[in-house]
């Protein structure tokens, strides 16, 4: 009886999910077979001449290596930690703040509401808005040489330092409170009973904070530390508007998808194929991080722990 | 009762650092909206904390250029955007709910394939999109913006533990019992469930694709069809320093407002929203 009624149904549950699988199968999954196959092309557009589809084997990939491509990933992690760092520090100490009662944090919705704000921010207006801000005639110079903290004004985009510190500054101020509402999501799950009896044996704040907040949320600060990799791996508004897509100065800004944009506007599919793939087995690795930690059930690693103690018992 | 002090010290500092990353926050924004209220020469002057009276001026003079046609922009991304926030939710509530509710052959095959894929960039496939497009007649359209959302993972997932936790199996039986059909019962019943979860998604990927840049300055090409974050690189890219300032902030404000206003309006739904799609405990 059970089982009669399981197959009259099961033809529905593959109608319901064809939708999204044809989607996927059109619109990516083509897609990146084309990419991958392109990439052992020689292919690109000289004016309006088309050169190739000419098989030359691993010549893109090896051009790649010998190019830019290695600076520009260094470009990339240095944009992504500069703000990266500061992001999870805050986050850290702000959750931890919400959530302890003791502190008594008047207007915590409002906080929250500020903070997360700058995330749901255009990143394409938010850098247009940080480059006419900072540009050597805008208002930060106005009110910095006007209360007399500087006597000329600061040519921010001048030089890779100001640069590269305006990228991580604006990606802090877009990610910050988003982390922060995660990692406080996290703290509110951990047992309040843990809490109470690290209280009675005189724990102090700090220690609480080192001891026991943060080994408890460990999985869901490394879920964290993996999406931000993914996310600036992906870095490519703001530090295009902001550049004007140059990676000025010097390309000292010019991230990966940056590069690869610069490669799809120019048509040349063979280096953008290759380069693609080279970002396609990055992101693989990383994926496959993320989905070991939404498909586990063992986030501490106790049962691992266990069944190593009892094999070594048995 | 020992710990007394400390507490309230901490508690200072607390909020002391509260305020000052809210500043942080809302400056920026503060020195735009000042900003697009003043005239060009006004702004050359140097900066003023308080607002001008250029406001209207600034507003009509972004509505009437031809160049940077700003409202046909926002009303292209209002279509991408709502159309992609429809059928994203929609599609994704399907498959979740063809995924718990029945049982199929394939059924773990599915859930594992689309976990696996659950963050994999976009911009991996760009080249191989932009050939197929291009071959597809979509290039310079707006379709190729908005139909493959229908395959999202991440709305998917949210979807998913959605269902596992408002859906009983029991309430579907029922359902079929009174002779409802399995899309009806969907249309009907299910969806009318999940409302909460469709509303926290759709204005997260309303918002998404309203932001994004990368996808839309690849595939669109004619000025009529460009959605805002387009309109705002070419105006990086434009000879900016010959440009009305008041006019470029005014640009910049438009952008940016409309999603700031719906924000304000729903904060609480999306700052209880972030969380439930994350890593559950």
């Amino acid at each position: 009886m059970k089982k009669r009624k399981s197959i009259s149904y099961s033809k529905w549950g593959y109608i319901f999910i064809l939708p999204f699988f044809v989607s996927f199968f059109i619109f990516s999954f083509i897609p990146l077979a084309d990419t991958i196959r392109y990439s052992f092309f020689e292919y690109y557009r000289s004016g309006i001449k088309e050169v190739g589809p000419n098989f030359i084997g691993m010549e893109n990939y090896k051009s790649l290596l010998a190019s830019d491509m290695l600076k520009y990933a260094g470009n990339t992690f240095i944009l992504w930690i500069i703000g990266f760092i500061p992001q999870i520090v805050i986050a850290l100490l702000l959750a931890s703040w919400f959530v302890d009662i003791r502190l008594k944090i008047h207007a915590q919705q409002f906080f929250k509401v500020v903070i997360y704000l700058p995330n749901l921010i255009m990143a394409s207006a938010f850098a247009m808005l940080f480059f006419t801000l900072f540009s050597t005639n805008g208002p930060i110079n106005g009110i910095l040489t006007s209360i007399g903290i500087v006597k000329e004004p600061i040519d921010f985009m001048g030089n890779v330092f100001g640069t590269r510190s305006l990228v991580g500054f604006m990606n802090f101020i877009m990610w910050f409170g988003n982390t922060t509402i995660m990692l406080m999501a996290a703290i509110m799950g951990i047992s309040t009973d843990i809490f109470e009896a690290s209280e009675i044996d005189g724990c102090n704040s700090i220690q609480r904070f080192f001891k026991i907040t943060l080994p408890l949320i460990r999985p869901i600060l490394a879920y964290t530390l993996i999406n931000s990799i993914i996310g600036g791996l992906q870095m490519f508004d703001v530090p295009q508007i902001l550049t004007n897509g140059q990676g000025s100065p010097d390309r000292t800004s010019m991230t990966l998808i940056m590069f690869l944009n610069s490669h799809l506007k120019s048509r040349n599919y063979g280096m953008a194929g290759a380069l693609s793939v080279y970002l396609f087995i990055v992101s693989a690795i990383l994926c496959f991080f993320v989905y070991r930690m939404t498909n586990n059930n063992d986030p501490d690693g106790s049962k691992a722990a266990a069944r190593k103690a009892k094999r070594r018992r048995g | 009762m020992k710990s007394k002090k400390p507490d309230q010290l901490r508690s200072v500092i607390a909020h002391v650092v509260l305020v000052i990353l809210s500043f942080m926050c809302l400056f920026f924004f503060y020195i735009l909206v000042v900003n697009a209220t003043r005239s060009h020469s006004d702004l050359q002057k140097g900066f003023s904390a308080l607002p001008g009276s250029y406001l209207l001026k600034n507003f009509m003079s972004v509505a009437n250029d031809g160049t940077f046609p700003m409202f046909k922009g926002i009303l292209n991304s209002l279509i991408v955007s709502g159309l992609s926030a429809a059928i994203c939710t929609y599609f994704s509530a399907l498959t979740a709910y063809g995924l718990y509710a029945y049982d199929f052959k394939l059924k773990k095959v599915a859930f594992t394939f689309i976990m696996a894929i659950l963050v994999m960039p976009t911009q991996v496939t760009a080249m191989g999109f932009l050939r197929l497009i291009t071959n597809m007649g979509m290039y310079d359209s707006l379709l190729p913006l908005i139909i493959p959302s229908i395959a999202s993972p991440s709305v998917f997932y949210f979807m998913y533990s959605y269902l596992q936790s408002s859906l009983p199996l029991s309430l579907v039986e029922a359902s079929r019992i009174d002779g409802c059909g399995e899309f009806k019962t969907f249309n009907r019943i299910v969806l009318p469930i999940m409302k909460p979860a469709i509303a926290v998604q759709a204005i997260f990927s309303f918002v998404g694709s309203w932001n994004n840049y990368f996808v839309p300055a690849l595939v669109i090409q004619s000025k009529d069809k460009m959605t805002v974050p387009i309109l705002i690189a070419t105006l990086r890219g434009a000879d900016y320093m010959n440009f009305d300032m008041g006019k470029i902030y005014m640009m910049i404000m438009i952008a940016i407002v409309p999603i700031i206003l719906v924000y304000l309006f729903l904060s609480k739904y999306i700052i209880a929203g972030i969380t439930l799609g994350g890593v559950k405990e």
